[in-house]
């Protein structure tokens, strides 16, 4: 039974206990069970390496069942110390020989070693690879040590330490100056300073205030907040307990999409044992302050992400964005004083309070400091999750980080910022990653999604995907809003269907124009700018699409075919046994036909052919 | 009749709050698969919220359904990641294999088809979840493989 901690003296005390423990030469092994590992069998994985470590009678050497290392491409992933030896593509079936040959006798399996597609050297310490060598983990390195579901692992890697250091050696106002100090911005969207906020909200007259973290990430595409809630869900719990501290605030709730069930059970289960330990509760760590929080469940609707819907969420009532002229600092959750912030902001806190402002400002740039968690994913070879230092520019992180273009292809853009934000060209690589670069250059920072596109990706589906999800996602409540997205919608419909006008794009940009000024909140004022970007760097494909009925990057449906080339079609059939909806003839050995008018353009055959026999034109 | 004893235990969990109501409603549709009327209106009576209320947060999320459910659930993302490696090229072949639109059953109720954005495992898209699991790195051709795992049982 967990023995609740009364001062910070006895947290002093549990620490040393547990951190004896982590012997920097013993050996453990981290298996990463996060939701991309799960997908390849994890969980498989670590259920054979149990049973063949029990088998072997190595019980002394620990596993360590931990959340999302990033380098999500190559699950299973596993870390073999004290050496830390990275293995990737972890299989059930090379449990065996990883504890005979690795954890016996330290040898290295070269199969199962990270091949630099570059170097074409074998890569077998996870701090040399690429991927990970770029990367400034300060947030996310604990992922790769802890079991998420116990405290004591986070307590031996001197967890809560910084929530007792503001406690004890720190007034409320002096935490706020140090995060403030710190420079920490909004990890949510809006980069807008946490110090800011905190500091109205503390002055803001009540006795009951409202701490919320905002963990619904509805930006479809990005995941940094799910895996920091699975793999290190304290060090959110100890930001906003610290927040709490300096804001005054007694009372706090953690908003999360109920898609997110590994998430919920993690956090929910980290609060019940920080209660137990005496981290929330009455009297934190026999101090005179209080805390507790629960769980509000959001049902997964973008709009509900936004400030003041979540608060209407929080409290029972549709999530429909109200206007901003009154402030959540004074009246925010139940009219109360409320301060919100993203998960990662959250989670920079106690980083912020261990380092000191001045050494965490010290990372990033000058108006950007620390790091920010991307998830960088699309058409790149190193798809997962990056911690870089803000500054850092967009190839970097896409070529250095992320080991370039799938497959070859060539680069055509990135998006930043989800829904709200923007595609950037290949001629804006070099910009740095920060908050106002990216606003300048017409996308955003936004929450952190980084969806790499390359040849094979047109710039006027993806505007009409944004387009799409934003009019489904809008609440309805401002007519801009409501109708100017439909109207978008379907000119970008006419677009990618070849019966678009030049004057359409004129429309697009008014339309923008009214979205931005008419809006109420940050989904319709943001939502044009997929279109807007992508007409500013992208207006050739839009032009091809109208004035030559052509797709170039052959996506859009109704603009291409498929056809079977005849020097080529062996008549194997295979096309035609596996077309969902018999839209290919043909005798065997003999040529096969697509026939247009069944055809649903699903790809399959062009898919299946081992002739390169389908074409797409 | 639908049986309200599980509806009663969910709202008890949640202390009968009814600032609770959109966890209530999804506990409630994991028990029933779906939200039947008497379910509804049991809420409604219980937390003194008014139906209409009720109805607004129901279809206000797409995740909740008023009509009964199909024996599996295929849940097909439709998030960014997955859009620009092939989601809909995905999701056409599984309409035109189930016969279906998203929303709807197929006759035999094996199976309801869904569309979502992002169940956060962008870094595996093109992804598919039937039921409670996530399948990764689909193709067109890998999701009716996929799919006929699931015709039988
Ligand atoms: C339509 C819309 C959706 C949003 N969704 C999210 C979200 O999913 N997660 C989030 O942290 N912030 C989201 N935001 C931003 C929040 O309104 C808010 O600015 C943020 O949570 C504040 O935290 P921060 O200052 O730490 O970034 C959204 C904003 C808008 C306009
Ligand atoms: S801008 Fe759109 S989403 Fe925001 S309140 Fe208005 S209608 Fe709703
Ligand atoms: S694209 Fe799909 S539907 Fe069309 S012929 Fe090929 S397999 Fe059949
Ligand atoms: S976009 Fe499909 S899982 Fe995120």
């Amino acid at each position: 039974m967990a023995k609740k901690i009364n001062s910070w003296n006895d947290l002093k005390a549990l620490y040393k206990e547990l951190n004896k423990d982590l012997d920097p030469k013993s050996q453990w092994i981290a298996i990463c069970e996060g939701t991309g590992c799960r997908v390849y069998g994890c969980l498989d994985v670590s259920k054979a390496l149990e049973g063949e470590l029990n088998k072997q009678n190595l019980t002394k050497v620990k596993i360590v069942h931990t959340g999302c290392h990033g380098f999500c491409e190559r699950g299973t992933l596993m870390v073999i110390h004290p050496e830390g030896i990275f293995y990737s593509r972890v299989k059930p079936e090379d449990v065996k020989e990883i504890v005979e040959k690795t954890v016996k006798n330290h040898e290295i399996i070269d199969r199962l070693v990270y091949v630099d597609p570059k170097t074409n050297s074998k890569i077998p310490y996870a701090k040399d690879i690429p991927f990970y060598k770029f990367q400034k983990r300060v947030l996310l390195s604990r992922n790769e040590e802890i079991n998420p579901t116990l405290i004591t692992d986070y307590i031996a890697h001197g967890g809560y330490n910084s929530l007792a250091k503001a406690l004890f050696e720190m007034a409320p106002d002096q935490v706020i100056k140090e995060v403030k100090d710190a420079g920490l911005r909004g990890r949510g969207g809006g980069g807008f300073l946490a110090a800011r906020k905190w500091e109205s909200s503390r002055k803001a007259e009540g006795d009951v205030k409202y701490i919320i973290c905002n963990a619904d990430e509805g930006d479809p595409g990005a995941y940094m907040d799910r895996s920091i809630i699975e793999g290190n869900p304290h060090s959110v719990l100890e930001g906003m307990i610290i927040g709490a501290y300096a804001v005054g605030s007694s009372n706090g709730y953690i908003y999360i999409r109920h898609e997110y069930p590994l998430a919920m059970h993690h956090i929910t289960e980290a609060i019940k044992q920080a209660r137990e330990y005496g981290f929330l509760g009455e009297n934190v760590l026999g101090s005179d302050f209080s805390f507790d929080l629960k769980i509000s469940r959001g049902g997964g609707a973008f709009v509900a992400g936004e400030s003041s819907a979540l608060i209407q969420s929080i409290e029972g009532k549709v999530a429909e964005p109200k206007a901003k002229y009154v402030h959540m600092a004074e009246h925010g959750l139940y009219s109360k004083p409320t301060v919100l912030n993203n998960v990662e902001t959250w989670a920079n806190v106690p980083l912020i309070i261990d380092m000191g402002s001045k050494k965490y400002s010290e990372i990033g740039t000058k108006t950007s400091t620390g790091t920010k968690i991307f998830s960088l994913v699309g058409k790149i070879n190193n798809t997962g999750l990056v911690e870089v230092p803000m500054g850092i520019s967009l190839r970097q992180i896409i070529f250095d980080i992320g080991g370039g273009i799938k497959n070859n292809k060539k680069f055509k853009a990135v998006q930043t910022g989800g829904p709200s934000g923007g595609v950037l060209p290949e001629k804006l690589l070099d910009l740095p990653v920060d908050f106002d670069r990216l606003t300048e250059a017409g996308s955003m920072m936004g929450s952190g999604g980084m969806i790499v596109m390359d040849e094979d990706n047109c710039m006027v589906d993806v505007a009409k995907y944004f387009i799409a999800f934003l009019q489904e996602e809008s609440c309805g409540k401002c007519v801009p809003c409501r109708e100017g997205l439909k109207q978008m919608l379907e000119i970008l419909e006419k677009i990618c269907s070849g019966k678009g006008e030049m004057s359409d794009l004129d429309t697009l940009n008014d339309l923008s124009q009214l979205l931005t000024d008419g809006s109420l909140c940050g989904l319709g004022n943001s939502a044009a700018n997929p279109v807007l970007s992508s007409l500013q760097y992208f207006r050739d494909e839009y032009e091809t699409h109208i004035k030559d009925k052509k797709c170039p990057a052959k996506v859009c449906k109704a603009l291409i075919k498929y056809r079977i080339i005849e020097d080529k079609c062996t008549g194997c059939h295979l096309c035609l046994k596996n077309c969902p909806s018999h839209a290919i003839t043909g005798q065997v050995k003999k040529l096969h036909t697509i026939h247009d008018d069944k055809c649903i353009k699903c790809g399959i055959c062009y898919d299946v052919c081992k002739f390169d026999a389908v074409i797409k034109e | 009749m639908t049986d309200l004893t599980a509806v009663d235990k969910v709202l008890q969990t949640h202390n009968h709050d009814k600032s609770m109501l959109v966890a209530i409603l999804q506990d409630a549709q994991e028990q029933y698969r779906y939200l039947p009327k008497e379910v509804l209106t049991q809420i409604s009576i219980k937390l003194e919220v008014p139906m209409s209320e009720i109805y607004q947060v129901v279809t206000f999320y797409k995740a909740f359904s008023l009509k009964p459910r199909g024996k599996h659930i295929c849940s097909i993302c439709m998030g960014t990641a997955c859009h620009v490696r092939g989601a809909p090229l995905i999701l056409e072949t599984v309409k035109k294999h189930l016969d279906v639109e998203p929303g709807q059953n197929t006759k035999n109720m094996q199976f309801t088809l869904n569309t979502v954005n992002c169940v956060g495992a962008c870094a595996v898209g093109p992804v598919v979840q039937v039921d409670n699991t996530l399948y990764g790195n689909l193709t067109s051709m890998k999701s009716i493989q996929l799919l006929k795992k699931f015709e039988k049982d």
